[in-house]
């Protein structure tokens, strides 16, 4: 198999043809025939009870089919919650309703009141501005420790508090953890906050519901990473449509990062009116809308504990940390602090005792959810924050503090005190690889060179741990995931030898046309270019959980594998028959059949000819035809894991950062196209040192969005980026996958941010501002002025 | 977007003319106008385009220095004013990106008078003359806070005239997200003295740094303000940089304003 198609190979990718040049087909694009337009009217207050809607002005204006509000939606349930946390007293989390029209109140800006849908798109804003609501308003609830006091204001009445729930993990082990920080030799501690972030995508949300009358049938195009998980959730839980009544398609998606995942009321709207108004009906989100109807991410505030022997060995790790959830409970919120964030809190070090307590808080903010990392990136920062601020304390090097502490080669697999299990790995390699990629030996020189410029030059590092392929439902299941997260795959061979693959992951910017592709090529030893991959439709596609948590190879991956190997394993029947052998004898190479010791051999195409031409067929025992499908559903997460290391110089003068170089040595296990996983890692990287250095999504007293545009949300721009050093040849293969692979999706979010704030400090500390010990992201240049001369 | 008219005049007369309607804007490159129209926070009746008048448009040399045409882009700018007034030009291609630069003019600039915004840095520190249909108003007199100028209800600016400088230099500290001026200095040294205009971080605009022109005029050197100190009372605080940071930077950029303009 020549490497220019199979495993291993850096084949171009083929999506990218249509994206650049101008033929990909987003949901924007979709226009069908007699369609109505949606306008959204949204909340400007944060927190309010609605005295009154008067919709009858609006109704009569040019174009105006008719204007909803949650009166229209009375029988339709509210967005699901997909994941049920229990909190430390065994009791479940409070859960309010997310009505798809706010009911009676509105509970952030954003939330929205009643839409209105026209002919026309400026018909609808004409119209959205005669709509007259009647807000009676109300305090915000905005700080999260201010929420949970006594007689605090509630975002949700009928709730006993603001507490969504009060977790703790693992809580058998509180007493013994603070044990052992009562003998511990050294307790180091930080507080810090993990800042909000709006994911951004470079396509917003849109939605087109699409209702056929004489069937009954509905449709929703939809941007979203996840088009099995919206049927289900908006089909079962808030419209009541069965799944073979209900389609739902997610076409090309421009970008998620996670905020594609969840169910939203922009979806469940447009499929309900295009039934109620038998018209397709079409939302398009503005960018403004974005910032405030996208759920966010992160928002965590943070207080973290290690405490350490006389050696500096790490002996316990405490954490409490405040969890924003936002207004309502998004998807997939309530665990992202909890069973993504809790459980990587070993990190990748031998710690034998930890504790994570985490508050989640309702407040009058948009909902939060899984962003690039979710929950992952918030443990990493705490950890390896923690763990430079305390190589500082004790006067020892943050390089070798580390090493110290990591779990040797030798350890694997390994359980840590937080549930989990790491497979493979090797963190002393991809240290080591770190400091020779980086030309760490030469950093003072560089330094020197720096000073000469008037510059602070500072070096910062990062290990990193992350769960990905997510998970085994079994386990997620007795966490509170009220989903499976299997993936699945359908592999059909056509008459002729091409194959048509059907998968449940979908791609939104991933490449998985080309490198899902390789997969099965290399398997069966024909050209990639024989093989076609299909996503994203419910009506085609088998059942799958969709694409997020570096799940996809892994998991998606697998199905395939499955697919794959019941195809081959039916197809060397077939070439048995046809070459008169026995089954066990047949080999397959490079596309072609042979019996093993002959030059007996039919190729790849003959056999799937007779699978579908069945003249010469053992029709008694083998059913013709060449299609198979797998659900894979995982044993275990997989973990990859990497050293980054951050080269900034800090102007001293306007505190600005400039990061002038970045490495990242990661370990993804086995790789099936190198150029794919380094662009994820450059695309995590850029996320990653956005929000280090850049983006910031900041509320003002009163609820209003500050940074509700990008005029004040500063994304990341290639002139803010160095040229990265992106290295994965540290490779310990995944046990428990058939590819070895471990996802690559998130790593460069998750690493990169610690590794950017460790490279300030250490530049303040190199030039004296001993007395800095953290500065919360955005590290902006007035804060790093600020730190330096505070 | 609301409805509206177009008008596209060909002259000064016409477009003073269709501007007497209450209900009429200027439109010069659209860059701050047709963004708030799209969000509906303006909605003029008719826009007056004043792209087509060609008295309005072009760099060239005369009697007050440089003279700009108020409906004259900023990529235009930075091309042609680079032989006459470089740091104008460098000025002028600093602003936004390509496509901002190609339709964004002078005119409209100073008539919204952006408190982040460059250009009026550089008529305020250069002394420049604002011509408009009705009469000739000096710099220091036409800028008047925030967003807000001497010009009257009507009132289009047709030009402006800058005196050019011996010496001269815009340092402009990028807000991290739009990339306006989180504060921006013009230093402009002339004959009988030095100017220096700061923008982006006052709530009251763009304003002249009086104690910095009085230490530059006496000694035109980066050092000569280092022991001076800027007073955040008036500064803006806002989610990019408190007061107290904006007038550190009023004093660094002057420097280094300074430093630029000597080579
Ligand atoms: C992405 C982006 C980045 C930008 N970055 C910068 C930057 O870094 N620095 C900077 O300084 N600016 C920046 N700008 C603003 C840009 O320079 C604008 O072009 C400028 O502020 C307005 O000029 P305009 O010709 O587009 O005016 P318009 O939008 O057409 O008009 C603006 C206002 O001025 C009025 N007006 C226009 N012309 C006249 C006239 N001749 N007489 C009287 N009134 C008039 C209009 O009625 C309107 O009220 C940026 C803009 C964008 C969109």
């Amino acid at each position: 198999m020549p490497k220019d198609g199979g495993i291993g190979a850096s084949t171009k990718r083929r999506e990218d043809v249509r994206f650049l040049t101008g033929k990909g087909r987003y949901t924007d694009d979709i226009n069908i025939r007699g369609q109505l337009y949606a306008h959204f009217i949204r909340s400007d207050v944060a927190h309010g009870r609605i005295r009154s809607i008067d919709t009858s002005a609006a109704e009569a204006m040019p174009g105006v089919a008719k204007v909803f509000t949650s009166k229209d939606f009375e029988g339709a349930g509210g967005l699901p919650c997909g994941w049920q946390v229990t909190d430390r007293f065994g009791k479940p989390m409070q859960e309010p309703k997310h009505p798809i029209l706010a009911e009676g109140k509105v509970r952030h800006v954003g939330d929205p009141i009643a839409v209105v849908v026209a002919e026309t798109l400026e018909q609808a804003r004409d119209a959205a501005e005669a709509v007259v609501i009647d807000i009676e308003e109300l305090e915000p609830v905005l700080d999260m420790k201010a929420a949970l006091a006594d007689g605090a204001t509630k975002v949700h009445d009928d709730l006993a508090s603001n507490l969504c729930y009060d977790w703790g993990f693992v809580e058998e082990n509180k007493e013994a953890v603070n044990a052992a920080f009562g003998k511990a030799a050294h307790v180091v501690s930080l507080e810090l906050k993990n800042n909000r972030l709006v994911a951004n995508p470079m396509e917003p949300r849109v939605a087109v519901g699409d209702y056929e009358d004489h069937s009954g049938n509905h449709t929703l195009y939809t941007t979203s990473q996840n088009p099995h998980v919206i049927r289900l959730l908006m089909g079962a839980f808030v419209l009541g449509i069965p799944e073979h009544k209900l389609r739902v398609v997610a076409p090309d998606v421009g970008g998620g990062f996670g905020s594609k995942i969840y169910h939203y009321a922009e979806e469940a709207f447009v499929t309900k009116a295009a039934h109620i108004l038998k018209r397709p009906v079409k939302w398009t989100s503005t960018r403004s809308e974005a910032f405030i109807s996208d759920a966010h991410g992160r928002d965590h505030v943070t207080k973290i504990e290690l405490a350490l022997d006389a050696d500096h060995n790490f002996t316990a790790i405490r954490t409490e940390t405040y969890a924003n959830m936002g207004a309502y409970l998004s998807t997939f919120a309530p665990s992202i602090p909890t069973w993504l964030h809790g459980t990587l809190m070993a990190g990748n070090y031998r710690t034998p005792l930890i504790y994570v307590n985490v508050k989640a808080v309702f407040t009058n903010t948009v909902p939060v959810d899984a962003y690039r990392g979710a929950g992952r990136p918030e443990a990493t920062f705490q950890l390896e924050r923690l763990i430079d601020k305390a190589a500082r304390e004790l006067g020892v090097d943050p390089i070798e503090l580390r090493r110290k502490n990591f779990i040797t080669a030798d350890q694997f697999p390994y359980q840590t005190p937080v549930a989990v299990v790491y497979d493979t790995g090797n963190y002393h390699a991809t240290m080591d690889k770190l400091l020779e990629i980086s030309d760490y030996a030469g950093f003072g020189a560089r330094a020197a060179e720096s000073a000469k410029r008037g510059k602070l030059r500072g070096f910062g590092i990062a290990h990193y741990i992350e769960a990905c392929g997510i998970a085994p439902s079994n386990l997620v299941g007795q966490l509170g995931a009220r989903a499976g997260l299997y993936e699945s795959a359908t592999v059909r061979v056509n008459a002729t030898g091409s194959i048509s693959v059907f998968t449940g992951s979908h791609s939104h910017g991933q490449g998985h046309e080309t490198s899902f592709a390789q997969v099965v090529a290399e398997m069966i030893g024909i050209d990639a270019g024989q093989v076609e991959i299909i996503h994203g439709d419910t009506s085609n596609t088998p059942m799958g959980m969709g694409t997020y948590g570096s799940r996809s190879l892994a998991v998606g991956g697998s199905a395939l594998v499955k697919a794959t190997n019941k195809i081959v394993n039916k197809a060397k029947k077939i070439a048995a028959h046809l070459l008169e052998a026995s089954e066990s004898d047949i080999e397959l190479k490079d596309g072609k059949f042979t019996v093993a010791g002959t030059d007996k051999s039919v190729d790849w195409a003959g056999v799937t000819l007779a699978a579908y031409v069945p003249h010469n067929y053992p029709l008694e025992n083998l059913e013709p035809g060449l299609e198979e499908t797998a659900f894979y559903d995982p044993s275990n997460f997989t973990y990859p894991s990497g050293a980054y290391g951050c080269e900034v110089e800090v102007d001293p003068d306007t505190g600005k950062v400039d990061i002038v170089a970045f490495s990242a040595a990661d370990d993804f296990g086995n790789i099936v196209n190198p150029m794919i996983v380094e662009g994820q890692v450059q695309g995590g990287l850029a996320q990653g040192i956005g929000q280090a250095l850049l983006e910031n999504c900041v509320y003002d007293e009163n609820g209003q969005l500050l940074s509700g545009s990008f005029m004040d949300y500063a994304m990341p721009r290639a002139d803010d980026l160095p040229m990265f050093k992106v290295d994965h040849s540290c490779c310990t293969p995944c046990t428990h996958n058939p590819l070895g692979v471990k996802g690559c999706g998130e790593a460069g979010a998750i690493g990169s941010p610690p590794a950017v704030v460790n490279a300030v400090i250490d530049a303040l500390h190199r030039a004296g501002h001993t007395h800095v010990t953290h500065i919360d992201m955005p590290v902006s240049p007035a804060r790093v002025w600020a730190a330096m001369n505070g | 977007m609301h409805n509206f008219d177009f008008v596209k005049p060909s002259t000064i007369a016409e477009a003073v003319k269709a501007l007497s309607d209450g209900d009429a804007q200027a439109l010069s490159g659209g860059q701050t106008l047709l963004p708030s129209m799209k969000q509906r926070l303006a909605a003029p009746g008719t826009l007056v385009s004043l792209t087509g008048i060609a008295e309005m448009k072009g760099v060239c040399k005369g009697d007050g220095g440089l003279h700009i045409g108020a409906a004259t882009p900023h990529a235009v700018v930075a091309r042609e004013a680079a032989a006459h007034y470089p740091a104008l030009a460098a000025l002028a291609g600093g602003i936004g990106d390509p496509a901002v630069r190609s339709r964004g003019t002078i005119g409209g600039s100073i008539a919204n008078n952006d408190p982040a915004a460059c250009y009026p840095a550089a008529v305020l520190a250069s002394g420049a003359t604002v011509v408009t249909n009705k009469r000739q108003i000096a710099a220091d007199d036409y800028f008047q806070g925030m967003f807000t100028t001497a010009l009257e209800e009507g009132e289009i600016v047709i030009e402006v005239r800058f005196p050019i400088p011996q010496k001269a230099a815009y340092v402009k500290f990028n807000q991290p997200a739009s990339r306006f001026a989180l504060t921006g200095v013009f230093v402009a040294k002339f004959g009988d003295g030095v100017r220096v205009a700061v923008t982006g971080a006052s709530n009251n605009g763009v304003f002249r740094w009086t104690e910095g022109e009085k230490a530059l005029s006496s000694s035109f050197s980066a050092d000569a303000v280092k022991g001076l100190s800027v007073d955040p009372a008036e500064m803006i605080s806002d989610l990019h940089g408190t007061p107290e940071y904006r007038a550190h930077l009023v004093k660094v950029l002057t420097g280094r304003a300074v430093a630029q303009a000597n080579g």
